[in-house]
């Protein structure tokens, strides 16, 4: 069955948000530049590049294939009575869509963007040591396999959208401006290459203690910041029309509770790094912050303002922690923050909407015969988000982990070390980011 | 050690689905989901600890 056309105003409205959405993933690139070393900066913006065009290439040629849209083609299976929806049937090169500003049309745009933006993510914990063309493999399997497979489940009509309609769980597991379909899959990947590729050289000491190794530039991170909040306003907004089907006028509630989010995220990292170390740190500010704007995805059109605040605040206070747990703790040297921002804030996500989200009576996925207004539906809804986020945990990263894991057995992913030394501009693309700069830190210590 | 990490991570999904799809709504099918839950934290819990012991290398 066909989704019902956008309104003019809508169709509109959502194009002019989906245009905006590149910006998050500028703004991300920046971020992993400048919490890297400066001898790997360019590296860095140009690995970015690479990572969105081989990401947009390859979802054009088979992601939304298999990502589909609801009511389209797709694959199920019959479990104890019910459809499983698993993969979706469209054809390859977006074949059979109509740009005509449908809603499947809206849709397969906006993914685009956001493959490319989950591709960008595993940057930030690859940083200073992740080979170029290893990394564009990587991110091909996850522009082409991973990310669609995912996306199709909640986003494409698949079995984690329909649990709502097959076991009564809420209007199923919702993730509105993709704080799981996008961050955290761009997360976990980012967990998955920490590890594959292990630390970078001197990170850790024989003691196992973590040595400090500071971004080379505090500005081009803030101020990447403001950038991915200008891309988040957008990515929420689409998704909310697209995937929640709100009214062109609800993206001022959408637009308030980004941005409280991420004001609420910021200010609590703030605060915890001045409570520990006695002044803010200025990098965890910045990931609290964007941290906020991924745990406001999920939820954004269907929670109040108050509650959007608390979401980041809560978030700022997790990414805070987990950035320490992650570095030293779990060994995973993630130079950008990507799996503390983008897996733990997520997640975070994605759980804060089964405890905070209150859908209007117009939306729909519920179990025949349930009232759109009866609470009994909000108890299922926590459930719903708790399957979704183990799906994620329990096969997603598996995934992921399994694959890049193969992919580095036969194509090593991790460079040389004299190219680590050196620095990943000179060792892979023959020219420094900043040629002027006489000195470097390497120059005259040892790691 | 990693390996049994991700067999556990992937029996606690399957233990998730099994309870969505085999038991009736309410407190089974929660206890149930809860359960292959956990045992995805603690199959995560070896996964990472086989990583920590060896913070220098890859893999």
């Amino acid at each position: 069955m066909a989704a019902p056309a956008l309104s003019e105003t809508a169709m509109s409205t959502c194009i002019l948000c989906i245009l905006l959405v590149p910006l998050a993933g500028a703004g991300l690139s920046l971020i992993h530049s400048g919490l890297g070393r400066s001898h790997s900066a360019a590296h860095s913006m140009v690995a970015a590049l690479y990572a969105i065009s081989i990401a947009a290439l390859v979802y054009f040629v088979c992601g939304f294939a298999w990502q589909g849209y609801p009511g389209r083609p797709a694959h199920s299976f019959l479990v104890a009575g019910k459809a499983w929806s698993w993969i979706a049937a469209e054809p390859f090169f977006f074949r059979g869509l109509e740009w005509n500003g449908s809603p499947s049309s809206l849709v397969a745009c906006l993914q685009v963007f956001s493959v490319a933006l989950a591709a960008v993510i595993p940057l930030g914990s690859g940083a200073g040591r992740w080979r170029l063309g290893p990394l564009c493999l990587s991110t091909a399997l996850l522009a082409g396999w991973t990310y669609p497979l995912f996306a199709h489940w909640v986003w494409g009509g698949g079995w984690l959208a329909q649990l709502g309609v097959n076991y009564g769980l809420g209007r199923g597991f919702v993730d509105i401006g993709g704080s799981g379909t996008i961050q955290a899959v761009g997360g976990l990947t980012a967990l998955a290459v920490a590890w594959v590729l292990g630390p970078r050289r001197g990170k850790y000491g024989h003691d196992g203690v973590p040595m400090a190794i500071p971004g080379h530039s505090a500005v081009l991170v803030l101020f990447a910041c403001s950038l991915a909040w200008l891309g988040w306003l957008g990515l929420n907004s689409a998704g909310a029309i697209l995937f929640a089907k709100i009214e062109p006028g609800r993206i001022v509630l959408v637009a308030v509770n980004t941005t409280l989010a991420a004001a609420a995220a910021v200010l609590m990292a703030a605060w915890i790094t001045r409570s520990r170390f006695g002044k803010p740190d200025a990098s965890i500010c910045a990931n609290g912050w964007v941290g906020g704007l991924v745990a406001s995805s999920a939820s954004c059109a269907v929670v109040t303002p108050l509650a959007a605040a608390a979401t980041g605040a809560i978030a700022g206070a997790l990414i805070t922690f987990a950035v320490d747990w992650f570095e030293n703790r779990l060994a995973a040297d993630d130079p950008g923050g990507a799996i503390s921002v983008h897996a733990v804030g997520g997640i975070w996500g994605l759980l804060s909407l089964g405890l905070f989200g209150r859908f209007p009576a117009s939306a729909a996925n519920l179990l025949p015969g349930v009232a759109p207004e009866t609470d009994a539906t909000w108890a299922g809804q926590p459930l719903a988000q708790v399957v979704g986020v183990a799906t994620l945990i329990g096969f997603v990263f598996p995934l992921t982990y399994g694959l890049n894991w193969l992919l580095n057995r036969f194509y090593p992913q991790r460079a040389a070390p004299e190219g680590e030394h050196h620095g990943m501009d000179l060792h892979e693309l023959g020219a420094s980011a900043y040629p002027d700069f006489v000195t470097n830190i390497d120059d005259i210590t040892q790691r | 050690m990693k390996l049994a990490g991700f067999f556990l991570l992937l029996a606690g999904w399957a233990i998730v689905l099994a309870a969505l799809a085999l038991l009736p709504p309410a407190l089974p099918r929660v206890v149930f989901v809860a359960a292959g839950a956990a045992l995805e934290v603690l199959g995560f819990a070896l996964v990472a600890r086989s990583h920590a012991a060896h913070p220098q290398e890859g893999w």
